[in-house]
């Protein structure tokens, strides 16, 4: 599964997170843009980890903040966790 | 007031144009300033003046019964307890002024662990300075770098202080979600060090954790169990060891974490463990070495209230009548609870909003009666709630006056 197929299954899986409807970059912010707070930052995390069989741990969450550095960090867990 | 309160939006600026660290409060001070400018009593500023006994005291100038302690077994007027309080008082001073490693472990040190691994049927009991310490300093300490801990989303500030002082992994999973748990343990890397954290009572909602099933997952994937009974000492379980002895799970856990500062009626927290190895944390874990040990006084009544907490089987049962009749008042009433049916000694109230949940704060105080305001973020969910915590000495008929002022305050503020 290559990064454009990765962020594919991922804006699937965001949707219904994205309550105001913002339109998503690379560079939209969970918690600015987004305005994601802890619980649906839990439920997105569990969603994310579900569907692609990886643990995204607290410590990795806290150096993701934009939706570009999620895909990429997916990606990576992707590889390493396999 | 201040400008930073007036104008919060505007970052203010010091001379020199150095930010002011504290305009990250300044959204807080905002919503506090609200609440007290409408003229309501200030809920987290209120003075105990005098305490008449475990359920009465005078708060701010009115007589009131505490519904909000964690003193559930009422041990804090014993007269057996106070009078060991006052003995070492006199024969070892009032503070050891050092480490546990060092000068601070007296006789009273080493006699309330022997205490407490008689309670609890263990080999080993440490004792820290707080509850909050204790599970700073276990959970920082044996999970490590490369480690995973895997806890559930509703724990306490301690718990996951603790996991941030640590290097460990740190994966938390929905509450009370044994499935949820157990995928997350699955997905952990193999030869990596895992520990399960769970509590026996989650203090905000009142409600208990299906340790049975949990423990039995966390074992299956090769966990190490620790789970925090602060809510659930003296009077959950035959032996009031908790809610993991209660569902038969005790010889399970590797760690039990627990305190003196509820059921207990001091202050101190405590780790116990059948681990082998355990004594060496003594020597490794900083928020037991590099802190003072507790007064004398405070370890001599926490020995003799767990000794008194053994036999406590007729305080135990008078504390879930009291329990189940306020459930039941307060559910007969209209009022939304935290837990369809009492599993503990909190009884939580779910209140619409912020702004009722004070008002009815308000009117409750306004009545003689203290309860718990719990807002978030520390709470579940957003919510805001009343919380009741019962206590032993409680009476049938402090109970009943207290779901009359819940039925005259609730109608007073329109949420019944």
């Amino acid at each position: 599964m290559d990064r454009a197929e990765t962020a594919n299954r991922i804006a699937s899986l965001i949707e219904p997170f994205n309550k105001k409807g913002v339109t998503i970059t690379d560079d939209t912010t969970f918690a600015g843009d987004l305005e994601f707070d802890s619980l649906t930052v839990m439920d997105f995390v569990a969603a994310i980890e579900d569907e692609f069989d990886i643990i995204i741990s607290m410590n990795q969450q806290a150096e993701i903040e934009t939706y570009g550095q999620l895909v990429d960090a997916v990606v990576r867990l992707r590889s390493e966790q396999s | 007031m201040t400008e930073a309160v007036s104008q919060p939006d505007r970052p203010q600026q010091f001379e020199g144009g150095e930010r002011d660290l504290f305009s990250k409060f300044d959204e807080l001070i905002q919503m506090r300033e609200g609440l007290l400018a409408s003229g309501m009593e200030d809920p987290f500023g209120l003075v105990m003046e005098r305490v008449l006994s475990p359920t009465v005291a005078v708060c701010n100038g009115r007589e009131t019964i505490l519904l909000g302690t964690y003193n559930y077994m009422g041990m804090t007027f014993d007269p057996e307890v106070i009078d060991a309080g006052r003995t070492a008082l006199t024969d070892f001073g009032s503070g050891t002024t050092g480490s546990r490693v060092l000068n601070g472990t007296y006789q009273g040190h080493k006699e309330v662990e022997q205490a407490l691994c008689e309670f609890y049927g263990m080999d080993h009991a440490m004792v820290f300075s707080t509850g909050y310490q204790a599970n700073l300093g276990i959970i920082s300490t044996i999970a490590g770098k490369g480690d995973y801990i895997v806890l559930d989303i509703d724990s306490h500030a301690s718990i996951w202080d603790g996991c941030k002082m640590g290097d460990a992994e740190v994966v938390p999973f929905r509450h009370n979600d044994i499935e949820a748990m157990e995928k997350r343990l699955r997905r952990i890397p193999e030869g990596a060090g895992k520990l399960v954290i769970l509590e026996g009572v989650y203090s905000m909602l009142g409600d208990v954790a299906p340790l049975k099933e949990m423990i039995a997952v966390a074992r299956a994937n090769g966990a190490m169990i620790l789970v925090d009974e602060a809510h659930s000492m003296g009077f959950i379980g035959p032996n009031g060891r908790g809610v993991a002895e209660e569902q038969g799970v005790l010889d399970d856990v590797d760690f039990v974490i627990g305190t003196f500062s509820k059921s207990v009626g001091t202050v101190g927290g405590f780790c116990v463990s059948n681990h082998p190895k355990f004594e060496i944390m003594r020597l490794v874990c900083r928020p037991y070495v590099f802190t003072a040990s507790l007064p004398p006084s405070v370890v001599a009544t926490a020995a003799t209230s767990i000794r008194k907490l053994m036999e406590a089987g007729d305080k135990r049962e008078h504390l879930w009548s009291n329990s189940r009749k306020l459930h039941k008042g307060l559910k007969d009433l209209g009022f939304r609870l935290g837990t369809d049916e009492p599993q503990s000694a909190i009884i939580s109230v779910i209140m619409p909003d912020l702004e009722k949940g004070a008002a009815m704060w308000e009117a409750l105080l306004h009545e003689g009666l203290y309860v718990n305001l719990a807002r978030p973020p520390a709470t579940p969910a957003n919510m805001t709630l009343l919380r009741c915590s019962l206590c032993a000495e409680h009476s049938e008929e402090q109970v009943d006056t207290i779901v009359g002022m819940f039925e005259r305050a609730g109608r007073a503020t329109g949420i019944i």
